[in-house]
């Protein structure tokens, strides 16, 4: 293996340098980064030895043996082959062919034109009478390392991103030089930090270094601190002695330490964000299971009609009005309330309210609803997903800490809040909240006392419709759109009422983010569906104990 | 009743089992005649598929009364019976995979197919002692019965009634519909078991096997309404009802309601995984689908239709949708659903009672006006 620190440069400028004088100082100058690099180009990587370079290159790529191939291309970045780039795209797409007697390699490009791979001419050749270069593992790896050594210095920032993160992952000695010589050029702060890590990772992984910089190199990568570093301490850890293999053994138990807390914190975060989502299914369901005793199974259709309402003002917005399409949640919301609503209302005074006092009945009729409101959207809309785009401010995310944050999850939990706190504010504040509470609590008196129960009983119920068809506006941003919304959504939001206890909100909310915090801390251990189930048999096993709920309803109506 | 004294099996017999009975002896031997003495071209020939089909509403019927039976006579609305049903049907079907031996795809001699495939290297425990009918039968019963008793022992000891425990019984289905769908479980996955091939050494496909099928499921139908009516006419059958009318008060009275729910509940769960054992080897297929809540949700609006709490309403209930689910899907698949909500809601509104509680008011208020009124209506609710 060729350890001297040569750097890919284009031939055409390095040509000229010795010659320029002057004018070519300049030159150094306004490639500064490069200059050492240059200056050590100039000096030992004379044309002609290049020139030898390429050729074993090629003499290598044409050799059919996998060792050649592999040792050929772990030199390709460095022997500054102005073909380097094409020859192991052309690898990789297993489009390189060799002609073996006459030493010369070709290359195809997308359309099946050959090149030849030493001078990038256009070559009259045809493929069929070459040979085609074969890989196999080893070699596939050594093809990897290449195409990240190459696109180091990529004009791309994100290629160069990605392809420090290469480097760093394959800890290839090699591309020691080359990662210097990038990390002189790198302007941008963020793919600085990655290419020293990556520095850090080669040099702590490089037995031969002096013990000083290995151990300032694991400091480097204990600072990284995440999974990929822990994974680069242990295996320096396993193999070194002395202090090199404390300093990695303390640093990597140190980053773990870190990261469990960091897990246990994204764990809640997803668990608060899917508890979120929870409640503001549950929330609507709360109010007509909860405080006015109807089991509503329609309930995940008003769901799935607001999202639908959602994807009908975005239509709208996107065909005659294009400025409001980012702001189109902004009068969804509104309308999904007052849509599903009204059809809530509508139910309650066509069907529910002849069932009064027989919730068994009314959960079969309303079971029936919910098939003809399935089959009526997907009659109207198709069955097929649709597809409800993300406005600009929900789309990306933040860091925090080692926390990811996306807006369009973070939005949702606060907008469940806002939710859950107007509603409380209008069941505590208002006087329909009064009404509504006063008929909950003894609907014979309330009716004596001069309310209009039957009023109050459809307000109610639209009200709970209402928030279900807000509740869609949310979840169109994060599922699918489908006439099947609802029905993935309604057992869960039983299991929320069911949990947190009938007729109290406080617990329709400590029931929601408890089983929504739960289920992402089972899924790791236990896997997504078997964790769904566990909290499923765990609910079937806790209405035993406490038949009511966390937060049952007290006093006489309870028996009613 | 009591004063007649008419032999026990007779007196369970009132006049509409007894058309009911009738309907299923009728069934039972023009459906045998009609599919292998007949022609095949004659007009009165019963193609194969139409005997499967028939199997399949008898097997329904079955499970509806087993659903009536906790239902109408108990009170406990199970939206989770179709679990006890595709338990038992799940049991049929590792006996009918394990028929199947060296004539799988993989030919593997122990193995059904899908274990290879999932690299099992040795049977499951789960799945010892299914080669042999006679323990397969058993667990037919056993396994719906030990869910239901486990399940029932633990809401009804709690006191978990109404709307709450229908809610629950919703959640187990559908905890075993999630589970069932595992790969780890080893019983299919998604997939679940399917490619029969023989049944007691008899082809499954054969139009003679499934002639015999539709005849043991008739036969099953009509001890399965049996041993229902058995029940609610016993004194144990009035505590039952009781219960349903008045769960405090009988308590009250000294009755340990709980035994008595626990008892019907797992009756009426083995009936039901009797019908999915009859079930699967006539449709060919068992699969975690069955679990779907909204099967089990179907199941109780055959009852609601048919008439709750009179046990012929029910097989009636399930045979009716069921037909009606074959024409609509048949003619119209778009409308089905809009034809089955508006069966929900309107049977829910208007005919609480259903199709056999309809004709029980006519019959009521035509012996009134004939009679002047003497005669109450029959104890039907």
């Amino acid at each position: 293996m060729n350890q001297l620190p040569r750097l890919r440069a284009p031939r055409a400028r390095a040509l000229p340098l010795p010659a320029n004088g002057a004018k070519g100082l300049v030159e150094i100058f306004s490639f500064a980064t490069a200059a050492f690099v240059l200056l050590l180009l100039a000096l030992f990587v004379a044309p002609q030895a290049r020139a030898q370079g390429e050729s074993t290159i090629i003499i290598g790529l044409s050799s059919d043996k996998f060792p050649e191939t592999e040792r050929a291309l772990n030199d390709l970045p460095g022997s500054g082959l102005a073909t380097a780039p094409q020859i192991v795209d052309a690898l990789a797409a297993n489009r390189l062919y060799f002609n073996g007697p006459a030493r010369k390699l070709y290359f195809a490009d997308e359309a099946g034109k050959m090149f030849d791979a030493a001078t990038g001419e256009p070559a009259d050749v045809m493929a069929s009478a070459l040979k085609k270069v074969r890989i196999n593992n080893a070699v596939r790896r050594s093809l990897d390392a290449a195409r990240g050594a190459l696109t180091l210095m990529s004009p791309d920032p994100a290629k160069r991103k990605a392809a420090a993160d290469s480097v760093f992952k394959s800890r290839d000695a090699s591309a020691l030089p080359l990662v210097e010589a990038a990390l002189e050029k790198e302007t941008i702060s963020a793919n600085k930090k990655i290419l020293e890590e990556a520095r850090a990772a080669i040099i702590a992984s490089d037995s031969g270094a002096p013990e000083v910089r290995r151990l300032e190199a694991v400091e480097v990568l204990k600072s990284r601190g995440d999974q990929d570093a822990v994974s680069v301490l242990t295996t320096i850890a396993s193999w070194s002695e002395g202090r090199v293999k404390a300093a990695a053994e303390s640093a990597s138990s140190v980053i773990q330490a870190k990261l469990a807390l960091w897990r246990n914190v994204q764990n809640i975060w997803y668990g608060l964000s899917l508890g979120s989502v929870l409640l503001l299914a549950a929330i609507g369901l709360a109010i007509t299971f909860g405080v006015m005793g109807i089991i509503n199974m329609a309930h995940g259709e008003m769901v799935m009609l607001g999202a639908y309402t959602t994807f009908a003002v975005q239509e709208w917005a996107r065909t005659s009005h294009p400025g409001l399409l980012n702001y189109s949640l902004f009068i969804a919301i509104p309308l999904a309330f007052l849509v599903t609503a009204a059809v809530g209302i509508l139910i309650e005074r066509v069907v529910i309210r002849f069932l009064y006092g027989r919730p068994l009945e009314t959960l079969l009729a309303t079971f029936g609803i919910s098939l003809i409101l399935q089959q009526a959207v997907r009659t109207i809309f198709g069955a097929n997903n649709r597809e409800v785009s993300a406005p600009s401010f929900m789309a990306g995310s933040f860091d925090f800490g080692s926390l990811q944050i996306g807006y369009g999850r973070m939005w949702i939990i606060v907008f469940a809040l806002a939710v859950f706190f107007a509603l409380q504010f209008v069941l505590r504040a208002t006087s329909f909240g009064l009404r509504m509470r006063a008929v909950t609590q003894n609907r014979r008196m309330a009716s004596s006392m001069g309310i209009d129960t039957n009023r109050i009983d459809a307000l109610a119920f639209g009200l709970g419709s209402g928030i279900a068809g807000m509740a869609g506006v949310a979840l169109s941003q994060i599922d699918n759109v489908s006439p099947n919304l609802g029905q993935s959504y309604i057992i869960d939001s039983f299991m929320v009422v069911v949990f947190g206890g009938v007729g109290n909100l406080w617990g329709t909310l400590l029931g929601a983010l408890t089983l929504g915090v739960a289920n992402k801390f089972l899924e790791p251990i236990a896997g997504a569906v078997l964790g769904k189930i566990l909290l499923l048999v765990f609910i079937i096993l806790f209405i035993q104990k406490r038949p009511r709920g966390l937060f049952a309803l007290k006093g006489r109506a309870v028996e009613a | 009743m009591m004063e007649t004294r008419k032999p026990l099996l007779l007196s369970l017999i009132d006049t509409r089992g007894g058309i009911f009975l009738g309907l299923i002896a009728a069934a039972t031997i023009l459906v045998p005649v009609l599919a292998l003495m007949v022609p095949a071209n004659s007009a009165f020939a019963l193609p194969p598929y139409l005997v499967a089909l028939f199997g399949k509403y008898i097997c329904y019927a079955l499970l509806a009364i087993a659903l009536d039976l906790v239902w109408g006579y108990c009170g406990i609305l199970s939206l989770g019976h179709g679990a006890f049903f595709a338990l038992g049907g799940y049991a049929m079907g590792m006996y009918l995979m394990r028929q199947i031996g060296t004539r799988g795809v993989y030919a593997h001699p122990e193995l059904p197919d899908f274990m290879v495939f999932l690299n099992m290297k040795e049977l499951p425990i789960t799945w010892w002692g299914f080669q042999s009918f006679p323990y397969a039968m058993l667990m037919v019963l056993l396994i719906p019965g030990l869910l239901a008793f486990i399940f029932g022992f633990l809401a009804f000891r709690s006191r978990v009634t109404g709307v709450y425990l229908s809610i629950i019984t919703q959640a187990m289905t559908y905890a075993l519909l999630l589970a069932f769908f595992r790969n780890d479980m080893g019983f299919g996955g998604n997939n679940g078991l399917t490619d029969f091939k023989d049944i007691l050494g008899f082809n499954v496909q054969a139009k003679e096997t499934r002639v015999a099928l539709f005849v043991a499921s008739c036969i099953a139908l009509g001890a399965g309404y049996l041993i229902a009516r058995a029940v609610t006419e016993s004194k144990f059958g009035k505590v039952v009802i009781a219960i349903r009318d008045a769960e405090s008060r009988t308590r009250f009275l000294g009755y340990r309601v709980e035994t008595y729910k626990l008892a019907v509940f797992v009756l009426s769960a083995m009936m039901a995984g009797v019908a999915g054992a009859l079930y699967v080897p006539q449709v060919g297929i068992i699969n975690p689908g069955e679990f779907a809540p909204a099967n089990s949700i179907e199941a109780v609006i055959w009852v609601a239709v048919g008439g709750r709490g009179t046990l012929v309403g029910a097989a009636l209930g399930a045979i009716i949708v069921n037909w009606g689910k074959t024409f609509f899907t048949g003619a119209l698949p778009e409308y089905w659903l809009f034809a089955l909500g508006a069966l929900f809601v309107l049977v829910t509104l208007f005919l609480p009672k259903g199709v056999v509680g309809v004709i029980d008011q006519y019959k009521a208020r035509r012996a009134a006006t004939h009679k002047g009124g003497t005669a109450a209506a029959p104890a039907a609710e």
